[in-house]
């Protein structure tokens, strides 16, 4: 490949994080390396989608430690990853439903909008200004992910794998150095995949953004991401390129003796 | 082919985000504003202003308010009316107690007033939902209106808490015939609508929706849920107080806590799920629904029952009202929750196809 992978970004260390009884991630380490795509891969219930929870704050592990950006990290909440650059998107699309492509994807500049409540009701100057300036971003992203005719279709009528796209294209609007996905190929046809492959590539080129992406399309896994993390029952099972872990023996048991 | 924007092209985001980007919206609103300030004062009666179009305002910007709040920003609450008090006894005391300070200034600070009671009684959004918010404003409800009867300083010791609204001078001129008021409500919930649909059009509104949506995605977006909610709250209440002082000064005259009761917290929350949660058309088509049916009903059933030869009585009247809110209500809920202003929506993308449907 001819991107340069920078340093490490983001280094999680040994992460435990529990719900009651339920040990959803078991020391887990590993890092994450500017510009690359890191996929997190593991059968159903493995921890994947928890992982992306912690990064981004949602979820507030029992140990471990998080440093992004060689800053130790204590208690985040999930809009202080957002100021920091972190956008994802959900395994279950979590999309604004009431609102439209447009909208959604608006929204996705919500912290980059300085004007407040008051100039927007009076439609002061700045209110105006920044509506039309985040408008012209929004539409590049539109076009980026070519859907200009949906642009003003609430995103609840749209067919599921359209509904991926926005998702991602809220995600985008951030202009995020690091993107989370959370399977975001899954349920989609053979060609939706291609398309969403090739955003995902673009994305990682032209933006330089940092991708951790969950997938279980192995071929999918193996062409796109630098590096491969395998969780089983939240434990660490595996870690390195692609290729290693595919030959790894605990990677191939444990694919083999889980149904999924 | 008359309602189309067909051959109106947008060249430019400016153009496409105007307030009415179709040009025959554009021209529908200049007539609707040319018929309410200029066509109906030089024709309606004074009971169509006293009884009609000032109670209609009023409601309507309540309704507004409370579409802000649970239409928008998706945060149910039972206590419009009490916010409305909260606003009629601040505007009275305002203008009691500093002297010669202007009325709408008072109006104003009504509001704020209201609005930093909601933000109190906001504050248990910020750990339950749904129901058990609805609870907890119903909580409000009945704790403002107590404070009100119980504490005879906010009516100025009267008796059981009636308050007498001032005199509503502005610039040395008194609003006092019904036609002065009608207008003065008219400016101010013309000015606030206009407000209103600003901020949901923007990233205000958009914060709000999103909270409402779908919360966990809100907050990793990076909107921080607590100003969100409370800020949907403070704003929601500032239209319910300036709508109790309306509802005081430019209707009622002389209003008693009892007088802003649950009954009448229900009444705001029908009116914008008849006219449309999330729509602020929704709200004003809501509260002529609601306060034009009873009339229409009062009006009509005796002809009709007359016509058929029919026993008739008053509480007929109020039954069959009864009766027919419960299935409105029941049907607007399930079959279309955006209301009127839906099928006011559906209608003109009816129009803009007709006369080729597909
Ligand atoms: N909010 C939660 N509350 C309780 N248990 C949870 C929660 N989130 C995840 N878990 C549990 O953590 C484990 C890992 O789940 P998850 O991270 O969703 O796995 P994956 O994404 O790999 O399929 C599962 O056993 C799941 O039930
Ligand atoms: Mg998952």
């Amino acid at each position: 490949m001819s991107k340069k992978i920078g340093d490490v970004i983001l280094d999680l260390q040994n992460i435990s994080l529990r719900f009651g009884g339920v040990k959803a991630l078991t020391d887990i380490s590993f890092d994450v390396r500017e510009h690359e795509i890191r996929a997190i891969i593991g059968p159903n219930g493995a921890g994947k989608s928890s992982m992306l929870n912690v990064i981004n704050g949602v979820y507030h592990p029992q140990e471990g430690v998080i440093v992004f950006r060689g800053q130790e990290r204590k208690r985040m909440e999930p809009h202080h990853a957002a100021t920091q650059g972190i956008a994802r998107t959900f395994q279950n699309i979590a999309l604004f439903k009431g609102m439209s492509v447009l909208d959604n994807i608006m929204t996705g500049r919500i912290t980059r909008m300085k004007a407040n409540f008051l100039e927007h009701a009076l439609w002061l100057g700045r209110a105006r200004r920044e509506e039309l300036e985040h408008r012209k971003k929004v539409e590049e992203i539109i076009d980026f992910l070519e859907i200009q005719h949906i642009r003003r279709t609430p995103v609840g009528r749209l067919p599921y794998g359209l509904q991926k796209r926005v998702e991602l294209g809220r995600a985008l609007a951030a202009e995020p150095s690091m993107l989370l996905l959370d399977e975001p190929m899954a349920g989609m046809n053979v060609e939706e995949k291609q398309d969403m492959c090739r955003f995902i590539l673009d994305v990682n080129d032209q933006f330089g953004a940092t991708i951790v992406l969950i997938e279980h399309d192995m071929g999918v896994v193996m062409d796109i991401s630098d590096r491969v993390v395998v969780l089983d029952y939240g434990k660490k099972i595996g870690d390195g390129l692609p290729d290693e872990v595919k030959n790894n023996e605990d990677v191939i048991t444990a694919y083999l003796g889980a149904s999924h | 082919m008359i309602y189309r924007e067909a051959g109106q092209f947008k060249t430019s985001y400016a153009a496409d985000q105007q307030l009415f980007p179709i040009r025959q919206d554009r021209i529908g609103i200049l007539i609707l504003l040319a018929v309410v300030f200029l066509a109906i004062p030089g024709i309606a009666s004074e009971y169509w202003f006293s009884a009609i179009l000032i109670p209609f305002l009023i409601f309507s910007l309540a309704a507004l308010g409370l579409n802000i709040l649970t239409g928008y920003a998706g945060q149910l609450s039972l206590g419009s009316a009490a916010f409305m008090a909260v606003g009629a006894y601040a505007a009275y005391n305002f203008q009691l107690r500093i002297d010669g300070i202007p009325i709408l200034i008072s109006f104003g600070f009504a509001g704020l007033t209201a609005a930093g009671v909601g933000i109190l009684f906001g504050l248990p959004s910020l750990w339950i939902k749904g129901f058990y918010l609805a609870v907890a404003t119903l909580a409000a409800q009945f704790f403002i209106v107590w404070c009100l009867t119980k504490f005879p300083w906010f009516s100025n010791y009267s008796s059981s808490g009636v308050i007498s609204a001032q005199k509503v001078v502005i610039l040395g001129h008194e609003f006092a015939s019904p036609r002065e008021k009608y207008l003065l409500v008219l400016s101010i919930v013309a000015v606030m609508a206009l407000a209103a649909k600003n901020m949901v059009r923007s990233s205000t509104g958009r914060a709000w929706m999103a909270v409402r949506d779908m919360d966990v995605a809100a907050a990793v977006i990076g909107i921080r849920l607590m100003p969100t909610k409370l800020l949907a709250f403070a704003v929601s209440s500032f239209y319910c107080g300036v709508a109790g002082a309306l509802y005081a000064f430019c209707y009622l005259g002389s209003v008693e806590p009892d007088g802003f009761s649950l009954d009448m917290s229900f009444r705001i929350l029908f009116m914008i799920i008849i006219g449309g949660v999330g729509s602020i058309l929704g709200s004003f088509l809501g509260a002529a629904f609601i306060l034009l049916l009873p009339i229409f009903l009062d009006i009509t059933l005796p002809w009709a029952a007359g016509l058929l030869g029919l026993p008739f009585s008053n509480a007929t009247v109020s039954h069959i009202q009864i009766l027919l809110f419960g299935t409105l209500i029941m049907f607007f809920l399930i079959v279309e929750p955006h209301g009127l202003a839906r099928l006011w929506q559906i209608g003109k993308e009816k129009l803009r196809l007709w006369p080729f449907p597909h």
